[in-house]
This record gives structure tokens, C-alpha cells and sequence, in this order.
């Protein structure tokens, strides 16, 4: 065992990787519960995401168009969602448990020639002096641009939520859709576009893990990060920078426990691996102790109903 | 004669088996306040909400001062200078009281700006209100200055009020119509719904009356006395529940010093709550909601489980007890909220007569339900209690507010209790049907049952508690006999006017 191997800059610069495909997908999330709408189709929007930005972006060789086509491709399935709890007022549980199998399967015909491929890659951010810093060159300015525009995300969801008026609009459909009926908003409107920007969070949340952190196709490869999203969108309850660092969390156990492993720590493999479903979600729990609660109306069905 | 503000020309809407309103016209001059009257069910919110462009008609014509008017929704009918106050509010209980008021508005100003607006218009109606307090943290006459605010913010040429008293303390009444008063004196209209004739004949210039979607007449509500408005509403003379005089027996129901937090987020804690009914009274608790009602009827229910001798049926400590051990007792409940609470919504009437009934008429034997019997006490019920349904095998949730209601009672009436707890038990109820269910309970204490009734329609406490008590921040009053009771003792035990002052415009 050799626990010196670990270098601390990296350790940094990876989790924040390996956090990312969790961030995305976790603020697309908490927009479409914010409107009141549970969709736990996160992890089938993440994995079509991840098949048709791979295979765009191996089709046409830019990264860029790649996850452009992830989040249309997240989006679009989303749009099944929507018609299935939107128009035809389905189940919002079973229609999202659906939404995951089909695209978990859908995923898997559509990468059927994509195995073994290696994907274009995305060029990192590098600003001459200040990228070659020590320390906080690699770890604040020398990823990829999606990785910023997660963050940047972040900060845009919190600010839109908080100071303006379509915010303010978006958590009243999700407080209460029969008063915001009432006052003639359209709620039915309101909640498929946040469901369509969930889906494109998704969408590249997935495409982030096929083409940047690990970056090949295998089926499956989402691994239950949409499920984990789900779960911190609650544990922070509903609040963007907590989900940024939950997701952070979450990635820097990931990456000390991969660290651990290679540097072969007398702890078993699989409690390892565990580890950092465990702990993010037992920290969030502790920060979830406050008040706040979910969106009033979340999960429910809305009927106009005159 | 001038032109009025609004006229309603042959509005109709019809709904598939039911005409919620056919052919109604009537016109609603510039500073007036007209009336809106009839039963539930008589189509008065389907036509504001016609008004307010929430609904379209299928025919008729609307005029707001001489040009024709047909707001496709109700953000032009705000433009328009429409404003609505509904009946069950509009706001959303984790917002502020600011937020609440800028989703009100078309182009509200920045935060900072509406709330120091807010503070002013406040002020000048006498309806202080702190702009940046949760409004899931305020009582109920707090909220309707929300939504009055909201209202006039925007400088309303008419305002749509439906049932905006039913849930103020007479004091907090008193303050409203000086509010109103002064925006008529501003030249505003407003459309006032109600069926409480007796504030109407106070505040209102004009009245028209509903009846089964259907224009039935208009009066001028100072001239007309209310039992003529009431027959207008009801279409045939009206019964007056009877009240044989009876003397009380022993203590059925006791609680003394009972203290418990409340199980909801948004709910109020009863403190030191002591009371006592007599065999053959009927204890009448007023109070406005949300002051603790919920949480006393989950007491009395075992929904709550308190301290064992905190709570006594005829000397014994139940407070440990669930709800099914006190209805083997004879301590029964009705709570407010039919669907859900009382009824399961989707359920049969069987099935539902079922769920409450079970124990004290024997419907089960080890463990397997006696199907034929529940049939035949939901029959008993149906036929008793004159609800309007095809069958006991229809689901509660396709009877009319009323009609499950009387079904709700009803079941519990017919098990014969020793003690009955009904939680506002004509709520939303027509006047018809009201008048037989406040006929029931006083018959069930004239043969020898204790009743609570818990309810917020002083008028109907008046007509049939023999005392009364009322919650104010769940603190119980003592009880005093109903007999010589003003108004104005009653308001002073509901808590006053939780902090409201005369307009000073």
C-alpha cells in the first residue's frame, strides 16, 4: 500500500470529472420537480443521451455537435414523457420507470456498432500562464468546456429561480397548479418545457461520460448515476448549490475510493465501491434536516378542470 | 340611464348533464355593490368565472362599459380592469406574501418596490400585512388581505368577491365591508357572492338570485327581508330545525388540560383544552379555522393519541384508545374534509359505510366481511338520510359535495353514538339539506347523545348548541350557554380581530 501515489491536485481535477455527468443531470432534475413534475426517467434520458452524442460525434468528428445531438437525443425522449403525463395525464411514477427501460434498451440497439470505438476528443481549456499555474491551474482552468458549463448552469438555475419572474412563475406551477390555473398561467405549458430541459440536462450528463471521462460505449455505462441524481435532488432539498455540492461529494468519494483501490487499501473492493453512494447520501440526509420541503404540488396530476 | 359597467347578455354554459348557467342577464352599474345569490350548485362560480375569462360561454354576450367584452383568459380580463378574490385561495403556501402578489400581477415592479407598494396600500385599507412572512405561516383572514391586496394593487374597476367571509371572525367582517365601502366610495363596483343574506342586506346595493343556473329574480337586498331572499335561493318555504326541550344527563365526553403539538407542519397546537358535555347537549365550537379544530377533532377521533385520563368518556380514560376502540365505545366522529378524510374517495358507498361502521354494527366476523349486511346500512343510510344517488355501489366521489356530506353523517347518526364529534357538518352544504342534517343531530341529542359540533357558521352554532365555546389559537374558551349570546361576546371569544383596524383613507 502506497497511499504517497495519491497526488492531491489530481485527486481534485478528477472528481470534479467525475462529478459532472451527476451535476447535469441532477439540475436538469431539479428544474422538472421544481415545475411539480417527478420524472424518474433520469437514467434512460442520460444513457440515449450518451449513445447519440457518441455517435454523432464519432459520425461527424466533432465533440462539439456530439452534445449538441445528446441533449436533443435526451430531450426527444423526454418528449414521450411529456406526452404520456402531460397530454394523457399518466401515472408520473410508472410512465418514468417506463421511460428508463425503453431507453436502457433503446440505448443498447442504437450502440450496437459503436463498441470498441473511441471517440473524438474535446480540446481542454488552456489559457496560456494561467492553465501552467501550479495547483490551481489543473484544477480550476484546465478542463473541458462542458465540465464549466455545468457550473455555469448552476449558477443560471439558482439565479432564475430566485430573482426572476419565469423562476418565480416555475415554482408557483410546481407549489400549486390549480392556483396557478386560477391565475391563468399555463401550467400544462410551463411544466413540458422544464421536462424537455431536464431531458437535455440528462442528455448531457450522459454524453459527458461516453465521450469525456471514460470515453468509449458500452451498454449500460450510465451505471445508476440518473438514480443517484434523483436521490440528491431531494437530499438537497431542491436548492442548486446544494446539488452542486453533493455532486461534488459524491464525485471526490468515487475518485479517493478508485485512488484507494489502485494503491491497494486493506478494505474490500466492494465496500469500497459502495462508498460514495453511502456517504453522499448520509451527509445530504444530515443537511436535509431543515425545513424545506418539495414542491407541493410534485407528482401530481393536473386536471384542468374547466 | 348610463351605461353600466358590466352587462351580462343570455350568458349559457352548459356542461355535459348539468346546464350550469342558461340564459342569465343582468347588468352591474359603476360603484355599485351587487349581489350574487344562491345555493350551491345554482351556477354563481361558473358565471364570474366567465366573467374573470377562466370559462367561455356557449352563448350570450358580455358589455363592459358598451364595448363588447369576451376576455379569452384571465390575465385580459385583468387588463381590463377585472379583479378576483376566490373562494378557496389562490396562493401558494411556501411563497411570500410578495411573491404571492407579483404572480397576480401583469408587469409587477421589482420586489423592492412591490413591497414597499404593498406596506402603502396596506396601511391606507387597514389591512396591515407584512410583505416578506411565509403565507403558509398566516391565518386565514391574513391570506384574503393577500389576495385583497393583490386584487387592489392593480386598480380594479370591478371586483369579484365569492364567499369572502366564510372564514372571518365577525369583527374581521366588520373591517371588510368598511374596506368595501370605502372602494365603492372610490367608484368601484363589486360583484359580492355569498349566501349569508344578512350581510348582503348590509352591504349591498343590488342582488341577483340564481337558482339551478337560472336568473330567478332580483331585489334590492335593503328592502327584501332575508326569509324572502332565502325562498327566492331555495325555491319553496324553508323548515326550521326543531329543538324539543330536554334536560342534560350525567358527563358523557370530558377533557381537562389537554396540551398536544399539532401532527402538521402548518397546523396549531391545542393548549390546556378543558371541556365537558352533558348527556343530551349540544356543544357548539366556533372559532375560525385553522385555530386548532383539526387537531381537537383528531383528539375526540384517537387520530391523536394523548395522555389516558386527558380525555374521559363517561368517566373512563380513552386517551390511549384508537379510533376503533372509542367507536366500540359509542364515541364517534365525522371529520371535515369528506373526500379523503371522512370518505375514501374512490371507494363504493358500501364500502365506505364499511369503514366507520364495521364494529358497532357488526359487519365482520373473524376477519371476513359481511357484504350483505354493509349493503343494507348503506341502503338504511341512503333511504334515512334522502341522498341523491342511484345505488350504495356508486363511488363517494361521484355524489355532490351535499349529498356526501348527509352520507357522511348520516352513517355515523344511524350507529346510534353516545358521543358525536362532527366537524363543520353543513360545509358547502345547500340550505335544504343543511336544515335536515342540523335536524338529525338535534334529534340524536334529544334521545340521550352528547354532540360536539365543531363549525365555523355561527348561525347554524346559534340554531342548535345548547352551549357554546370557541378556539382562538388553540386556546378553548370556557363554554357559555347560547341562550343571550350577542354577536359581539361571541366575536371577543373567537380572539377579536387578529390585529385588523378600520380603514383610514
Amino acid at each position: 500500500m502506497d497511499l504517497t501515489e495519491i497526488n492531491p491536485v489530481l485527486l481534485v481535477a478528477s472528481l470534479m470529472v467525475a462529478a459532472t455527468p451527476l451535476l447535469l443531470a441532477a439540475i436538469g432534475e431539479l428544474v422538472v420537480e421544481k415545475s411539480g413534475v417527478l420524472n424518474l426517467g433520469v437514467e434512460g434520458m442520460m444513457i440515449v443521451g450518451a449513445i447519440s452524442g457518441f455517435a454523432v460525434s464519432v459520425e461527424t468528428g466533432s465533440p462539439w455537435l456530439g452534445f449538441v445531438a445528446a441533449a436533443v437525443g435526451g430531450a426527444l425522449l423526454s418528449l414521450l414523457f411529456v406526452v404520456l403525463t402531460q397530454v394523457a395525464l399518466a401515472n408520473q411514477v410508472a410512465s418514468g420507470l417506463a421511460l428508463t427501460l425503453f431507453g436502457l434498451g433503446l440505448s443498447a440497439l442504437l450502440g450496437q456498432s459503436y463498441v470498441g470505438i473511441k471517440p473524438p476528443s474535446m480540446a481542454e481549456l488552456n489559457i496560456p500562464g494561467i492553465s501552467d499555474l501550479p495547483v490551481i491551474g489543473p484544477i480550476l482552468f484546465g478542463h473541458d468546456p462542458i465540465l464549466y458549463l455545468g457550473i455555469a448552469l448552476t449558477a443560471a438555475v439558482w439565479a432564475v429561480l430566485k430573482f426572476t419572474r419565469a423562476g418565480l412563475i416555475l415554482r408557483a406551477v410546481g407549489e400549486n397548479h390549480d392556483a396557478a390555473h386560477a391565475l391563468g398561467y399555463k401550467v400544462v405549458r410551463i411544466r413540458c418545457l422544464a421536462i424537455l430541459f431536464g431531458g437535455a440536462c440528462a442528455g448531457l450528463g450522459g454524453a459527458y461520460i461516453s465521450l469525456i471521462r471514460v470515453p468509449q460505449w458500452t451498454e449500460g455505462m450510465t451505471a445508476g448515476v440518473g438514480w443517484i441524481a434523483l436521490a440528491l435532488v431531494v437530499f438537497a432539498s431542491w436548492k442548486p448549490w446544494r446539488v452542486l455540492l453533493g455532486a461534488y461529494l459524491f464525485g471526490g468519494v468515487t475518485v479517493v475510493q478508485l485512488n484507494l483501490q489502485a494503491a491497494g487499501v486493506a478494505i474490500p473492493v466492494e465496500y469500497l465501491a459502495m462508498s460514495p453512494y453511502l456517504i453522499t447520501i448520509l451527509v445530504l440526509v444530515i443537511l436535509s434536516a431543515d425545513k424545506s420541503r418539495a414542491p407541493a404540488s410534485l407528482g401530481r396530476i393536473f386536471h384542468a378542470s374547466h | 340611464m348610463t351605461t353600466p359597467l358590466l352587462s351580462l347578455q343570455g350568458l349559457t354554459k352548459a356542461y355535459p348533464g348539468v346546464v350550469a348557467n342558461d340564459n342569465v342577464s343582468f347588468d352591474i352599474g359603476e360603484g355599485e355593490v351587487h349581489a350574487l345569490l344562491g345555493e350551491n350548485g345554482a351556477g354563481k362560480s361558473t358565471l364570474v368565472k366567465m366573467i374573470y375569462g377562466l370559462v367561455k360561454p356557449d352563448s350570450g354576450t358580455m358589455l363592459l362599459r358598451g364595448q363588447p367584452y369576451a376576455p379569452p383568459e384571465p390575465r385580459a380580463a385583468r387588463a381590463d380592469g377585472i379583479a378576483m378574490v376566490f373562494q378557496h385561495f389562490s396562493l401558494f403556501d411556501a411563497l411570500n406574501v410578495a411573491e404571492n402578489i407579483a404572480l397576480g400581477m401583469e408587469n409587477p415592479p421589482p420586489m423592492g418596490d412591490l413591497a414597499s407598494r404593498i406596506r402603502e396600500v396596506s396601511e391606507t385599507y387597514g389591512l396591515p400585512l407584512d410583505p416578506y412572512r411565509t403565507v403558509g405561516d398566516l391565518s386565514a383572514g391574513e391570506r384574503q388581505r393577500v389576495e385583497i391586496i393583490r386584487c387592489l394593487l392593480q386598480d380594479p374597476k370591478l371586483l369579484i368577491m365569492d364567499e369572502p367571509t366564510s372564514v372571518l371572525t365577525p369583527q374581521e367582517v366588520e373591517i371588510l365591508f368598511e374596506t368595501l365601502q370605502k372602494l365603492r366610495a372610490e367608484g368601484t363596483s363589486i360583484l359580492y357572492i355569498s349566501h349569508k343574506l344578512e350581510e348582503i342586506r348590509t352591504l349591498c346595493d343590488h342582488a341577483t338570485i340564481l337558482r339551478l343556473g337560472k336568473n330567478v329574480g332580483e331585489c334590492t337586498p335593503r328592502e327584501t327581508s332575508a326569509r324572502d331572499m332565502a325562498e327566492l335561493m331555495v325555491g319553496t318555504a324553508l323548515q326550521t330545525p326543531q329543538r324539543a326541550g330536554r334536560d342534560f344527563g350525567e358527563v358523557a365526553l370530558d377533557i381537562s388540560g389537554l396540551s398536544v403539538p399539532s401532527p402538521t407542519e402548518f397546523g396549531t397546537a391545542l393548549k390546556n383544552v378543558h371541556l365537558t358535555v352533558r348527556k343530551g347537549e349540544v356543544l357548539g365550537i366556533g372559532g375560525v379555522a385553522g385555530n386548532g379544530q383539526d387537531e381537537l377533532l383528531g383528539v375526540l377521533s384517537g387520530e391523536i393519541q394523548t395522555a389516558a385520563d386527558a380525555v374521559k368518556m363517561a368517566g373512563q380514560p380513552v386517551g390511549r384508545l384508537g379510533p376503533t376502540a372509542r367507536r366500540r365505545l359509542g364515541l364517534l366522529t365525522a371529520p371535515e374534509e369528506r373526500l379523503g378524510h371522512a370518505a375514501a374517495p374512490d371507494m363504493s358507498l358500501t364500502e365506505n359505510a364499511l369503514l366507520t361502521g364495521s364494529v358497532r354494527e357488526g359487519l365482520e366476523s373473524n376477519g371476513f366481511l359481511k357484504w350483505n349486511d354493509t349493503r343494507s346500512f348503506a341502503e338504511r343510510i341512503i333511504k334515512a338520510f334522502d341522498v341523491r344517488t342511484p345505488g350504495p355501489e356508486n363511488a363517494a366521489r361521484s355524489l355532490s359535495g351535499g349529498n356526501l356530506q348527509k352520507f357522511v353523517i348520516g352513517r355515523e347518526v344511524l350507529q346510534n353514538p353516545e358521543v358525536l364529534v362532527v366537524n363543520q357538518p353543513t360545509w358547502g352544504v345547500d340550505a335544504a339539506a343543511a336544515a335536515a342534517i342540523r335536524q338529525a343531530i338535534l334529534d340524536l341529542a334529544s334521545k340521550g347523545a352528547a354532540v360536539v359540533c365543531i363549525s365555523q357558521d355561527l348561525d347554524e352554532l346559534m340554531e342548535i348548541s345548547d352551549s357554546f365555546a370557541a378556539l382562538n389559537e388553540g386556546r378553548l374558551s370556557a363554554p357559555r350557554p347560547t341562550t343571550g349570546l350577542t354577536v359581539e361576546e361571541i366575536g371577543l371569544m373567537m380572539g377579536g380581530a387578529h390585529g385588523m383596524e378600520v380603514a383610514h383613507v
